[in-house]
């Protein structure tokens, strides 16, 4: 079970062989992928930029509270950086377990909290020549800014989730896994 | 700023008659040194020459006479005015421009100088702050073209003696300072007691070296991706407090986290010499 980065095209193959587990009956995986639209701009291409130090240790700790949270067998995640085109996977997560209930509760709530708690960052680069990095640069002008329910969920960073115990965010909504613990 | 900008001397004007103050505003002493020193020493890091205004017969008084001084030739304005001391500097330097100082601001710091210098506009006639009180320009924490010598000529003409209005009247740059207090003057001794005790209050806060470090637009809008400073901010808090004023962030502190010696952190720990922090702003992961 591990969370990494890496700079060049992710090996989703590779990675999912590393969840294979004698006791596992099936596995789930989320890709996410660079698309060419975002909030009605034109998106060229993504640049992602991490701090690796930290964000290793919160997405390992994400995966490691995955584990105790849902009965599965394996977890993993793993991160891109640098610059992305079109159609490019940017991050992957895998999880493997005996049933395919918790699989797919899990991979979830992996992918939910990556997005929301581990230091990684996405610069737009729009077809109108003009760029920004993703949640900053238009809260910018409305630091005051609260955000009620239905708003983009990736807009949680800015919610001002540091009063909250450090590294410690509560997910957006709660999350409902009937039958899960 | 373009090649062909004119060189920037500095200006402390110490000619005013302080007559709110009771007592010479150049003399009064802020963590045991005289206002003009301290604002002298400001300017020094940010221009190759730097240069006191006094009135005649101000020449010779012991605040300012071991200084590189001008003093305000005959006929530039009324005395106590401080346009008589800029036109006074600009005839006798005519090819620099001018930072223009008044020696009355106490809280003046290295970050609003270097953003006057940083975003000075060599097109127009001045480059000022904007008051963060009361929007108007503040021509005394300036940069003044050559070029405005002839303006400021034709302003005087016309029985014009306000810099402030000058500078409203014909084309100035105005900019918003990120460190909003640097502008704040003092006139009576009530204000005087007040900044020179919280300037003392610094005094014995230690200095350390703390090593930052920058990502994403943090990054970009500090112009590098890492640092080590020398800083007497006693938390995160004040450290962010510090280099908003110097790099001007556009995110406020509500929108950050931060991490010191890569793990998250409380905004208000107490940092030790080392410590490496790291302000992190909303994230977008996947």
């Amino acid at each position: 079970m591990r969370f990494r980065f890496t700079e060049s095209a992710i090996d989703a193959a590779a990675a999912r062989r590393e969840l294979l587990d004698h006791g596992a009956g099936g596995y789930v995986s989320f890709e996410g992928w660079v698309r060419d639209h975002n909030e009605g701009q034109e998106v060229t291409r993504l640049e992602y930029e991490a701090f690796q130090a930290l964000a290793l240790k919160e997405g390992n700790r994400i995966l490691t509270e995955a584990v105790q949270r849902f009965p599965i067998k394996h977890a993993a995640c793993v991160h891109r950086v640098g610059s992305l085109d079109l159609t490019d996977m940017a991050v992957w997560v895998g999880v493997s377990s005996a049933h395919r209930g918790e699989a797919f509760d899990a991979c979830r709530f992996i992918i939910d909290e990556v997005k929301h708690r581990v230091p990684i960052w996405k610069k737009e680069h729009y077809r109108s020549g003009d760029s920004g990095w993703v949640n900053c640069e238009r809260c910018a002008a409305e630091p005051r800014l609260t955000y009620g329910p239905g708003h983009d969920q990736d807009h949680v960073h800015g919610l001002g989730a540091s009063l909250d115990r450090p590294g410690v965010h509560q997910p957006l909504k709660p999350l409902v896994l009937p039958g899960s613990e | 700023m373009s090649p062909v900008s004119a060189p920037v001397y500095g200006l402390i004007l110490a000619g005013g008659l302080s007559s709110r103050m009771h007592r010479d505003k150049a003399a009064l002493l802020y963590q045991g040194r005289t206002q003009l020193d301290r604002a002298f020493d400001l300017a020094t890091g940010h221009v190759d020459r730097v240069f006191v205004s006094v009135r005649a017969g101000q020449a010779d008084e012991p605040t300012r006479s071991d200084k590189p001084l001008i003093v305000d030739l005959p006929g530039l304005g009324t005395a106590e005015g401080p346009i008589a001391g800029i036109r006074s500097a600009m005839a006798a330097y005519p090819d620099v421009a001018w930072l223009v100082i008044a020696c009355d601001l106490p809280f003046l710091s290295d970050a609003a100088l270097e953003q006057l210098m940083r975003e000075r506009d060599p097109s127009v006639l001045a480059t000022a702050f904007r008051s963060a009180h009361d929007g108007l320009p503040e021509p005394l924490c300036a940069i003044w073209e050559p070029k405005a010598a002839a303006a400021l000529s034709e302003y005087q003409s016309g029985g014009g003696h306000c810099p402030r209005k000058f500078l409203r009247r014909y084309p100035a740059s105005l900019i918003v300072p990120h460190d909003r207090r640097a502008l704040d003057n003092i006139n009576t001794p009530e204000e005087y007691t007040e900044a020179q005790l919280e300037l003392e209050s610094h005094v014995g806060a230690k200095s350390m070296q703390l090593k930052i470090q920058y990502f994403a637009l943090m990054r970009e809008q500090a112009g590098r991706s890492d640092e080590t400073l020398e800083t007497s901010a006693a938390t995160p808090a004040d450290l962010f407090e510090e280099l908003t004023a110097r790099y001007g962030f556009t995110l406020s502190r509500e929108q950050l986290k931060v991490a010191v010696n890569t793990e998250f952190s409380d905004w208000s720990r107490r940092l030790i010499p080392g410590d490496a922090v790291v302000f992190i702003p909303p994230v977008a992961g996947g």
